[in-house]
């Protein structure tokens, strides 16, 4: 019987770049190739992606996959599961990675379940036990209360990988790999659903995961206009403005602005929580967070635990007087 | 239309961070002292979505739930919300499964059901966060799926869902029968109503075990877990936050713009 060998990165792409986890995932699969001695190589999937596949090379893939088909243009399950099964079965990569995003949160478990495999969701940290050489998979459980490691014995052994999590690796344009295409092979009849319309909303200013300062609120920011002012501060200090999931789910502001297990993963420099109480999902979101400063009228309140500088007060009192003093030291 | 909910007990997941505690010996969450578990909030949006659905065109809805210890006032939620029936899967044999023990237990519960055009799970569960076994349930029926969903509409055979993507929605179309996992931007679950919950008190939940459902002892419980747990620990956290203060917020305001410039911050 032929061998599981090698470790394989699913890529994806955003904005016609490589996306960011993918580049963490070559960077961390690397390594993990490394332990194991055998080769790193990336898997795109796509309606023409061959475009991508230097890109993978020069970050550290040492072979690219690429499967293009007009039927793969847009992410659909049954499509790519099935492109991904073909994939696995005749690549026999020893580690599957995929990103935890919108298309690796529904791809990878389908996948594992056909594959007969396991997979380990949202993975932080991923290393190679010496002895069994078994991947051991480090996962935040309970809303990031608790952290789980898991193993298994089937193969591939899968696990999906958070935003952020591992570090990306210096890309080298010189490198070479070999780009190898497979077949799609994929029947219309195969895909049973169908994509009638994607929505996008647009973002104005700085991204969240790009932001190096993000002013985010909490519920006790109390309706749509107080976002207003976080709004203010954060345009003062070319950052972008979050919140926790209540002030989506009452509409004050758009779902993409969500920080948390559920939501976005940010690692700005500066993270301003306002009127939030620092729930585990919530911190799992921003916890990369360099320096995290916090408003909260609760001294009680689990962010103070979680902050390096803190005002126990109410922001209506706190926030403008803080934005006056900035603006300020701004114009001196 | 037949629906099904999978709906599953876990410890709050809104209880303070402070009151987590495991015991690292057993790899076991120490359950918090009187906090009560509670349905996890996504199977409760899931719930929402079935009933939303019911009341436009009518219909049944059974919840569904794997476990052992299952409290009847926390899993009879469902009902008292407006569900039909309750199917309790609880034997002492379920315990320590993994996401595919759980989802080839709640297949075979769905086939012995037979009739199902639609089957609901939440985006993930509240305690392992995995979002595996909605997948797996479809996967194992081979149905179409469709995850992370916020609006559900049925009709002519088909099902149109709106599905949550990082920076908007995409509209997606399958054929019935199909598996949807729901998302909190479906909206806040309903209240149950007094009525409700007098008609759940009254309703004795449905209960299989392993030999009901013709599972194959392999895959039930440790035997037929896919994944091995290794290790359960609570990461350390380091708490030293320097607290501004002054006489008034509004001096602490200010302070804090002073101290993060010091810090080079900003
Ligand atoms: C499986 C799961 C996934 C989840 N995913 C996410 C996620 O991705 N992101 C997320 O954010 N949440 C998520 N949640 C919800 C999370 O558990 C919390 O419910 C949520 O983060 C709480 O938001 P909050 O801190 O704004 O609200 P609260 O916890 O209600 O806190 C409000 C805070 O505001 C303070 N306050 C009120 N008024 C004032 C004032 N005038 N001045 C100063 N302070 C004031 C209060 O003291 C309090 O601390 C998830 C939950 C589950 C179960
Ligand atoms: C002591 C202990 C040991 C464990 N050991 C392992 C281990 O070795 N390996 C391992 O992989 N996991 C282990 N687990 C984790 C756990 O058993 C499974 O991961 C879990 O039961 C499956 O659910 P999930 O959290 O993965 O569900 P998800 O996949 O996140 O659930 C998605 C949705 O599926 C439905 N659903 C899930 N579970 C149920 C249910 N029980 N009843 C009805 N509907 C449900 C719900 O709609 C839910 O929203 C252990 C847990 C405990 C307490």
């Amino acid at each position: 019987m032929a061998e599981y060998k090698g470790v394989m990165v699913f890529g994806e792409t955003v904005e016609g770049k490589l996306s960011p986890v993918t580049a963490e995932m070559l960077g961390a699969g690397k390594r993990l190739a490394k332990d194991l001695g055998q080769e790193l190589c990336a898997i795109l999937v796509g309606g023409d992606v061959s475009g991508f596949a230097q890109e993978a090379v020069a970050l550290g893939a040492d072979k690219a996959y690429v499967v293009n088909d007009p039927l793969l243009k847009d992410y659909q399950t049954d499509a790519y599961v099935t492109v991904m099964e073909k994939v696995v079965k005749e690549v026999m990569p020893r580690i599957l990675l995929l990103g935890q995003t919108t298309i690796g949160r529904d791809l990878a478990p389908r996948l594992a379940f056909r594959l007969g495999t396991a997979v380990s969701m949202d993975c932080i940290d991923l290393a190679i036990d010496p002895g069994s050489k078994l991947l051991l998979q480090t996962r935040p459980v309970y809303g990031g209360n608790a952290q789980a490691v898991f193993t298994t014995e089937l193969y591939p052994q899968m696990a999906t990988v958070r935003a952020k999590a591992m570090s990306a690796p210096e890309r080298d344009a010189s490198r070479q790999g070999q780009i190898i295409n497979i077949e799609a092979g994929l029947s219309p009849s195969a895909v049973r659903t169908r994509i009638v319309q994607k929505v996008t909303e647009k973002v104005e200013g700085i991204k969240l995961e790009e932001a190096e300062v993000i002013v985010a609120g909490g519920r006790g920011i109390g309706d749509a206009n107080g976002f207003k002012q976080l709004e203010e501060v954060a345009k003062l200090l070319h950052g972008a403005v979050g919140a926790t999931r209540p002030p989506c789910d009452n509409k004050w502001v758009p779902d993409s602005w969500q920080i948390g297990l559920t939501g976005k993963i940010v690692s700005p420099n500066l993270y301003i929580a306002v009127a939030l109480s620092g729930a585990s999902q919530h911190m799992s979101g921003c916890s990369g967070a360099k320096n995290i400063v916090a408003i909260n009228k609760d001294p009680e309140a689990n962010i103070f635990k979680e902050a390096r500088f803190g005002i126990v007060g109410d922001w209506k009192k706190v926030l403008p007087a803080f934005t006056q003093k900035v603006k300020e030291l701004l114009a001196a | 239309m037949n629906m099904i909910v999978c709906i599953k007990q876990v410890p709050d997941p809104e209880a303070p961070p402070a009151s987590f505690k495991i015991d690292p010996a057993t790899n076991k969450v120490i359950p918090p002292k009187g906090v009560s578990p509670v349905i996890s909030p996504f199977d409760e949006n899931a719930v929402e979505a079935a009933l939303k659905i019911k009341d436009a065109q009518g219909g049944k809805i059974t919840a569904i739930s794997l476990g052992h210890n299952l409290l009847r006032d926390v899993v009879k939620k469902p009902l008292s919300m407006g569900a039909d029936e309750l199917v309790l899967l609880e034997d002492e044999a379920f315990a320590e499964g993994d996401s595919w023990t759980t989802a080839y237990a709640l297949a075979m519960a769905i086939k012995k059901i037979g009739s199902y055009d639609l089957i609901f799970c939440g985006r993930q569960a509240a305690d392992w966060d995995s979002g595996l076994v909605g997948l797996g349930i479809a996967e194992i029926l081979g149905l179409p799926s469709v995850t992370l969903a916020r609006k559900i509409t049925p009709g002519n055979g088909k099902v149109t869902v709106e599905r949550v993507t990082a920076d908007g929605y995409e509209v997606i179309e399958t054929p019935l029968p199909a598996v949807i996992t729901v998302s909190n931007e479906l909206g806040e679950p309903r209240y149950p109503t007094i009525k409700g919950i007098m008609a759940a008190k009254k309703k004795e939940p449905i209960a299989w075990k392993p030999a009901d459902l013709g599972m194959e002892t392999a895959k039930i419980g440790p035997a037929g877990q896919h994944a091995k747990l290794m290790k359960l620990f609570q990461p350390v956290r380091e708490s030293k936050c320097e607290l501004i203060q002054a006489d008034t917020p509004e001096e602490s305001g200010a302070k804090l713009a002073l101290r993060l410039k010091e810090a080079k911050i900003l």
